[in-house]
């Protein structure tokens, strides 16, 4: 040891082709010290880990600029291999685990412990046996030192993802010789009390020497968690601070980059709605795996933007799905008066509902088709619009008529991309989120489901889309029933807004009801009975 | 405890399916007990091997390596060269085997290179495979060798003509690994009985099994004793003989199947056949684990085949390993294994199963039907009707998997 900084990542520059994605950034870690990578998404965060883990995809767009240097000294990591030999860790935010095997075979995978037999001795190391006991012993080690009492002999298959986040830094702590740890929003599927679990076991392991690098988007979990904070912005070295020099404001700030702007708000958000019911839900029951609705209904009126919010898997994100008919649902819907079929999503489509899922990359969007394709897709499939010829027996589409209202749809909701061509797969979360959106526009719905928009993308980009609702709802009066899991999201733009907790709706509060009424409406539990109107 | 019941029933029901089926057909077959043990002994001591040959590749998550056809077209190119070089009994099995290893090894690993290309469609890739590799086995028996190569054994060349004859006589190394040992049924059965009751003794006594296990497994035995002492059956196993040796080389491979599983390299099968990301995340080398597991699947299916000819005698240079893939991939799925689980006791189960009805089926069939060949189509119906069925009712599994989780949730 003896250096300054653990880590040294000094003027990095990487380009895909013509597109420059980092540009001389610099990032420095001492050791023991948790070190917030903060930006937006397409900052270029996941570029710079990419490198620091040579990572494939690096080396074969040809390699990157400036140096890196570990404990003092330069070293070039060809491989994620390489980088764990040389004692970098990290958590994944998807969870690198196999659900059939234990938690220590899992702790131990692929560093077992093994004692030679005859055979080994022959045909090399790689036959040697295992050894169940000390890899067990090991295990209970690595679980201790993150506070998990779990039996280490527990099949992961089942767990609940809290604890598989504890495994996977167990893991990591388990390697020999491990002095840097990157977290990759390990927060993001955890609920509070194990996010704040979750810090204090990433105190812990600074403490004993190891240093952290920490990538989140919740500038709160930084200023509780992080010693210190980079901050990236368009692939560029934007700040380095001390956490104690700084706050929540100012990071947000120095991330977005444009200074004095707000979160947004909706005006007159307490104007009193129609009383024309848009979507009455009764006793909805849906089979979502995580986001179980087991009991809600609701009353949406027209023209309203209504939230719903709860903590995750709680099954707020079960309702519009469920109402959509892309899982399994029972119960009873009405649409505009009308009684709703559910599990059919052609004939959600066309009574004039649409959503823009949670699961961008999953369900949302053709990843390998261009944007405009995206953004007819639905229109064209379900309405029979943006095509020409003989109908309906002999159609093409209407490359022109679709270029047309693709390239307005770009400009409207501010879509960056090369053109309205490229492919999807290839877009920033944020940028997918507003092609996504635009499809569902094109299908000019009566009612629009958005569940997640702010999910994994920026803050610049949050705003556009948050704005674009607001917009949607006053101008063209569109019933939008926003999902979110971010309660000061749902408070900045809905009027009512329905808190769920265990597949049940607990409450609907207005906007403005108090931090106390939203909190204990989340934990299940139902301030007081004048709330609102709740369960329809 | 219905439920229970009815979930072993729907998670075997292939297997169930097949231990009616054998029991029916044996019932109408009218053959003696003896007779069919005695048709099954044979068939076990050559097919077994080929059967346990799948195993890792499934555990690897490539399911049935349909491609094993490869690996017996490997062991029929050194029968050929043992038949040309007229070396006799064991040597020539030994020679035979050790040609036998490099030949599939190479075959093996070019097979896995070309699996590691196509990932997820491993199945229908390698039963692909075995076709095209038909193809060139043709080439390479009827025109190189005998022709480039020449060969000069007689009856090895077709006569007036080039290439290699239709049918290949293995006098010289037949029986050779069986015939090492023959032993009494009676005497086998008797030791292999002893030595499984000191082995429940032993694990009892050792507080391995709890005492009332170890007493129900010890109760069976006697009982087994017990009912062999009935003249009747006797008298129908006691003139069988057990080719020992043979079955000591089976026994030797589904030990060499869990022991693999408890090192390093089946840890890393596992790994690999549970997810591929995460064992590349954890720096397994993912292709390299896949080309060994096919590379160990094809050398023991090559093995096997040799076993396979010298219990026969002879083999037919165009065919013999035409049918080798289906045949052992269906008997692994009738013994209950999946194409994501299997053990050695599935795949002789399966084995069992699969080739009691092989016996009895036609034998019934000619007795319901009044024709043979009635029996012989079930054959290859069955074959093939496992193999669908065992697909079908891998998605059904998910599917009513899912619709548990349903029925749960529902009930909350």
């Amino acid at each position: 040891m003896g250096a300054e900084y653990v880590l040294q990542m000094k003027n990095i520059t990487k380009r895909y082709g013509e597109n420059t994605v980092l540009e001389d950034v610099s990032l420095s870690v001492r050791p023991g010290e948790i070190h917030a990578l903060l930006g937006e998404n397409g900052a270029g965060k996941s570029t710079l880990m990419n490198i620091l883990f040579g990572m494939p995809v690096i080396h074969s767009t040809g390699g990157f600029g400036g140096t890196v240097s570990l404990d003092g000294e330069t070293v070039n990591i060809h491989s994620p291999h390489d980088a764990m030999e040389k004692g970098i860790g990290m958590v994944h935010q998807e969870f690198m685990l196999l659900p059939g095997f234990t938690i220590a075979e899992n702790i131990k995978l692929n560093r077992e412990i093994t004692r030679p037999n005859p055979i080994s001795r022959v045909l090399g190391k790689n036959l040697e046996t295992l050894d169940m006991k000390a890899m067990a012993k090991d295990a209970r080690k690595a679980l201790d030192s993150v506070g998990m009492s779990i039996d280490e002999y527990t099949l992961v298959q089942g767990l609940p993802v809290g604890y598989m986040q504890f495994v996977e830094i167990a893991r990591e702590i388990d390697k020999k010789g491990v002095k840097l740890l990157v977290f990759d929003e390990p927060t993001a599927v955890l609920t509070e009390s194990e996010a704040d679990q979750l810090i204090g076991v990433m105190k812990q392991i600074a403490a004993s020497g190891i240093a952290i690098i920490f990538i989140t988007h919740r500038l709160d979990e930084v200023i509780a968690a992080a010693d210190s904070i980079t901050i990236l912005r368009d692939g560029k070295l934007v700040a380095v601070r001390e956490t104690k020099q700084t706050n929540t404001l100012e990071l947000a700030e120095l991330m977005i980059g444009r200074k004095g702007e707000s979160v947004v708000s909706a005006p007159d958000r307490d104007k009193p709605h129609g009383d024309k019911v848009a979507l009455e839900v009764n006793h909805l029951r849906v089979d979502m795996p995580g986001e179980e609705v087991r009991d809600v209904s609701l009353k949406v009126y027209e023209g309203e933007i209504f939230g719903i919010g709860g903590l995750a898997g709680q099954g707020k994100i079960g309702i519009p799905n469920g109402i959509m008919g892309l899982y399994p649902a029972a119960g009873e819907v009405k649409v505009f008066g009308q009684s709703h079929e559910l599990d059919n999503p052609r004939k959600s489509l066309q009574s004039g509902l649409a959503m823009v899922s949670e699961d961008r990359r999953g369900v949302g969007l053709l990843l390998e088709q261009s944007i405009e394709d995206n953004i007819v897709f639905n229109a064209m499939q379900i309405k029979g619009e943006y095509l020409m010829g003989l109908r309906p027996l002999f159609t093409l589409r209407d490359g022109r008529k679709i270029r047309k209202v693709a390239n307005q749809m770009i400009k409207d909701l501010d879509i960056r991309c090369t053109s309205a061509l490229q492919h999807t797969g290839t877009l920033s979360g944020g940028n997918q989120q507003k092609v996504c959106i635009a499809r569902a526009l094109l299908m000019h719905p009566k009612l629009l489901f958005v569940s997640e928009p702010t999910r994994g993308i920026d803050i610049g980009a949050k705003k556009l889309v948050l704005e674009t609702l607001v917009r949607l709802n006053r101008e063209q009066g569109m019933t939008i029933v926003m999902v979110s899991s971010e309660l000061m999201e749902l408070r900045s733009i809905c009027g009512r807004i329905a808190i769920i907790s265990e597949g049940h709706a607990v409450d609907v509060l207005k906007a403005t009801d108090t931090d106390v009424n939203f909190g204990l409406a989340m934990s299940g539990i139902r301030p007081n009975q004048e709330g609102g109107s709740v369960n329809g | 405890m219905r439920k229970n019941v009815q979930t072993l029933l729907r998670d075997n029901a292939v297997t169930v399916m097949f231990v009616v089926l054998c029991v029916v057909s044996f019932f109408f077959s009218g053959q003696s007990l003896g007779y069919v043990a005695y048709e099954l002994l044979g068939r076990l001591s050559r097919n077994a091997f080929i059967v346990l040959a799948l195993i890792i590749p499934i555990i690897a998550g490539m399911g049935i390596n349909f491609a094993i056809t490869i690996g017996a077209m490997a062991a029929q190119i050194a029968a050929l060269w043992v038949t040309e070089w007229q070396i006799p009994g064991l040597g020539g099995f030994a020679v035979a085997a050790l040609m036998t290893i490099p030949i599939a090894a190479l075959f093996g690993f070019l097979i896995g290179k070309l699996l590691n290309r196509m990932k997820g469609q491993e199945m229908i890739g390698g039963l692909i495979l075995g076709y095209f590799a038909n193809g060139l086995y043709q080439l390479l028996f009827l025109f190189i060798f005998g022709n480039l190569i020449p060969l000069h054994t007689d009856g090895l060349v077709i006569m007036g003509s080039t290439g290699v004859a239709n049918t290949i006589d293995l006098h010289r190394i037949a029986s050779s690994l069986d015939g090492l040992w023959r032993l009494n049924f009676n005497t086998a059965f008797y030791i292999c009985m002893a030595a499984a009751i000191v082995y429940c003794i032993v694990r009892m006594a050792l507080k391995k099994v709890s005492a009332k296990k170890g007493g129900i497994a010890l109760g069976v035995l006697v009982a087994v004793l017990a009912l062999y002492q009935i003249p009747a059956i006797k008298s129908g196993f006691s003139s069988l003989n057990i080719p020992v040796v043979t079955f000591a080389v089976i026994g030797l491979l589904c030990l060499a199947n869990v022991a693999i599983m408890r090192t390093r390299l089946g840890q890393q099968f596992r790994a690999v056949g549970q997810n591929m990301t995460v064992a590349n995340a954890a720096g397994i080398n993912v292709d390299r684990t896949r080309v060994i597991a096919i590379m160990i699947s094809t050398v023991l299916a090559g093995l096997g085949q040799l076993i396979y000819v010298q219990n026969f005698g002879l083999f037919q240079t165009y065919g013999a390993h035409e049918q080798v893939g289906l045949y052992a991939g269906a008997a692994i799925l009738v013994g209950g294994a999946s194409i994501v689980r299997a053990t050695n006791g599935q795949a002789l189960l399966g084995c069992i199963l699969f080739h009691t009805l092989f016996i009895v089926a036609p034998l019934a069939g000619k007795n319901l039907f009044g024709d043979a060949a009635i029996g012989e189509y079930f054959r290859v119906f069955i074959s093939y009707g496992v193999i669908a069925l065992a697909l079908v009712l891998h998605a059904w599994r998910g599917h009513s998997a899912k619709r548990d989780l349903r029925a749960l949730s529902e009930k909350e």
